[in-house]
């Protein structure tokens, strides 16, 4: 008897059972997404490395030579895997397209934070909303039936190149730094503003000089994510930019990205062969920028917060 | 005098940024609509693509789009409502819960053409699912958790601890109080979040487009028997998308009329992410009158 209250009183109580099964289950789930971004790594990584160890390529051959021509081998009995114009390709609309998006983004940003925060908040928030939800595809054919005729236009040639990438790039990434950008405005405290209003300071002396530097690592980080965005982008850029893996020689010549040559070529290999491993070789490049933009990311929030 | 003056120019060079951003982006938003209007009638939302001759439709594509968001749905949402309330109730300031956090923002910046690769590499090679809509919302799956579990967790941690207090001090375990108190008060939120995250499934391309292939089989409406091959519900047949649709006849369509296809295309996309943003305004607003008496 008085064994078998001991034993009742010892058990786990149900309550702490369910407490147990549900701690298990939400952990398991996290535990799940943490997984999979490792798979993610490792798989890519063991395939993209798989052309230096099992093709025996050079790195430094892969990552500075200048033509991409898989199926065919060079006078050194290599195969022609140079993936210098893709990742070039892939650095310049990228670049380009931030140096265009930034001044727009911050000047909007600011217009709707500190100039006219009444119609910031009715016309230009919602349409920025919007327009970080459209979908890439959709950029990606506008700038086929406009950017790219009115490039032809002007400048003459095909009119895909790196140029149409940059228009489609900059656009597709402007709501989401115009986004970011606000939220770093909004984040500097009111009484910076009073502060230097009440020292005799202009709207924009206001701005210039205490809002925007207080706010400076949120920028930095809207710019770089939008970077990383542009960088990483698929689609829309294969559409619009030519798509000839040539080192790009202006900026109205086709060219091509990373991305690009990724997305029209994986579906015409084989697995395992030469040409397949160079194209993961290319992804696992794309995976490390990504990687390289989280870190500076990280690098700028942790040098914003201690300047605070 | 002089800073006055350059605040003047300064004020109204903002002024110009931020008209000219208005009108470009008014004017991609009204050509998309404008372009797109005339393509769009009954005929064109229901009947199949065709290939070689002008006339075909989306049908095919616009049910594929939404069967593949209802599935992702069914499969995120318990993970990251899972890993949400893990991270927010139970997570300690540890170096393992920094690392699950830097890993979800990893996963949330990698581009998705590199998810849509690495499903490609698992799901239809390994695990030989081909170009199936199990794969593909698999692949959608990586490429929603984490801003969908961020979301989540945002959700939860804006109900006040009050409630929580309120829970355990009436003898409720932290699961149930959780579960039966914290997550119906955060339900609002959380489905904002579904659906604003649903507005950017519809619309993804490059995740799909090595994962639930990029060809639109006939399909038999009137068999809603998920094991044969021509039932809308088979999970394991190849299924375009209505963006992936775009794309592909953008790079290698050959009917006379693609580009009235992609303009109508683009026009039902956009106007469903349009449809999501209200619907999740709308609902979370409802929602939180309904729930709150207030």
């Amino acid at each position: 008897m008085n064994n078998k209250l001991q034993k009742q009183l010892l058990k786990r109580s149900k309550a702490s059972k369910l407490e147990r099964f549900g701690k298990t289950i939400s952990f398991l789930a996290l535990m799940l997404i943490t997984v999979t971004v490792f798979a993610i790594i490792i798989f890519v990584a063991s395939k993209g490395l798989s052309t230096f160890f099992s093709n025996h390529v050079n790195v430094i051959d892969f990552l500075t030579g200048k033509d991409w021509n898989p199926n065919v081998t060079n006078s050194k009995g290599q195969p022609e895997v140079g993936a210098l114009p893709m990742i070039s390709g892939s650095f310049v609309v990228t670049i380009l397209s931030a140096l265009l998006a930034t001044p727009f983004a911050i000047g909007t940003a600011i217009f709707m934070n500190e100039i006219s925060p009444h119609r910031g908040a009715k016309i230009l928030q919602p349409v920025i909303e919007l327009l970080v939800g459209i979908p890439s595809v959709v950029y990606g054919f506008i700038g086929l039936t406009v950017v790219v005729p009115a490039i032809r236009s002007v400048f003459g040639g095909s009119g895909f190149g790196i140029l149409a990438g940059t228009f489609v790039l900059f656009v597709m990434i402007l709501p989401t730094v115009t986004s970011m950008s606000v939220d770093a405005l909004r984040s500097v405290p009111r009484y910076y503003r009073e502060a230097a209003l009440a020292l005799g300071a202009t709207q924009w002396q206001t701005i210039y000089k205490v809002v925007l530097r207080a706010a400076t690592p949120g920028m930095l980080t809207a710019i770089v994510f939008g970077m990383a965005r542009a960088f990483g982008e698929a689609l829309a850029v294969q559409m619009v930019i030519g798509n000839a893996a040539l080192l790009p020689t202006s900026l109205v010549s086709p060219a091509s990205t990373l991305t690009s040559v990724l997305t029209t070529g994986i579906g015409n290999t084989v697995m395992g062969s030469l040409q397949n491993n160079a194209l993961w070789s290319l992804a696992l490049v794309l995976l490390i920028m990504s990687l390289i933009f989280n870190l500076v990311i990280r690098l700028i929030g942790r040098k914003g917060a201690m300047s605070k | 005098m002089n800073s006055k003056i350059s605040n003047r120019i300064a004020i109204a060079t903002l002024y110009v940024i931020a008209s000219t951003i208005v009108v470009i982006l008014a004017a991609l938003l009204g050509y998309i609509i404008i372009s797109g209007l005339p393509a769009i009638s009954w005929h064109f939302l229901t009947s199949p693509a065709r290939a070689f001759t002008s006339g075909g439709g989306i049908g095919i594509q616009l049910f594929n789009s939404f069967y593949l968001l209802i599935l992702t749905m069914i499969i995120s949402f318990p993970i990251a409502l899972g890993a949400g309330i893990y991270l927010n109730e139970y997570a300690k300031q540890n170096w393992v819960t920094s690392l699950v956090r830097t890993s979800i923002e990893i996963l949330s910046s990698l581009p998705s053409v590199v998810v849509g690769l690495f499903g490609f590499l698992i799901f239809v090679v390994q695990f030989g699912f081909g170009f199936s809509i199990l794969s593909g919302a698999f692949a959608l799956t990586f490429f929603n958790l984490p801003l969908l579990t961020r979301s989540i967790e945002e959700a939860l941690a804006a109900v006040p601890d009050e409630q929580r207090e309120g829970g355990l001090a009436l003898g409720l375990s932290k699961w149930e109080t959780v579960l039966h108190i914290i997550v119906p008060a955060a339900l609002p939120t959380i489905l904002t979040g579904v659906i604003l995250s649903a507005g950017r499934i519809f619309g993804e391309a490059a995740a799909l487009i090595f994962t639930a292939g990029q060809s639109a089989p006939a399909l038999n409406f009137t068999d809603w028997n998920p094991f044969n091959i021509s039932s809308p519900l088979n999970p394991m047949r190849p299924a375009e998308t209505l963006a992936v649709h775009i794309w592909k006849i953008n790079s290698e369509g050959i009917m006379p009329d693609a580009k009235a296809i992609s303009s109508g295309s683009s026009a039902v996309l956009v106007i469903s992410v349009l449809g999501f943003n209200l619907l999740a305004r709308f609902v979370g607003h409802r929602l939180f009158k309904r729930l709150t008496a207030g």
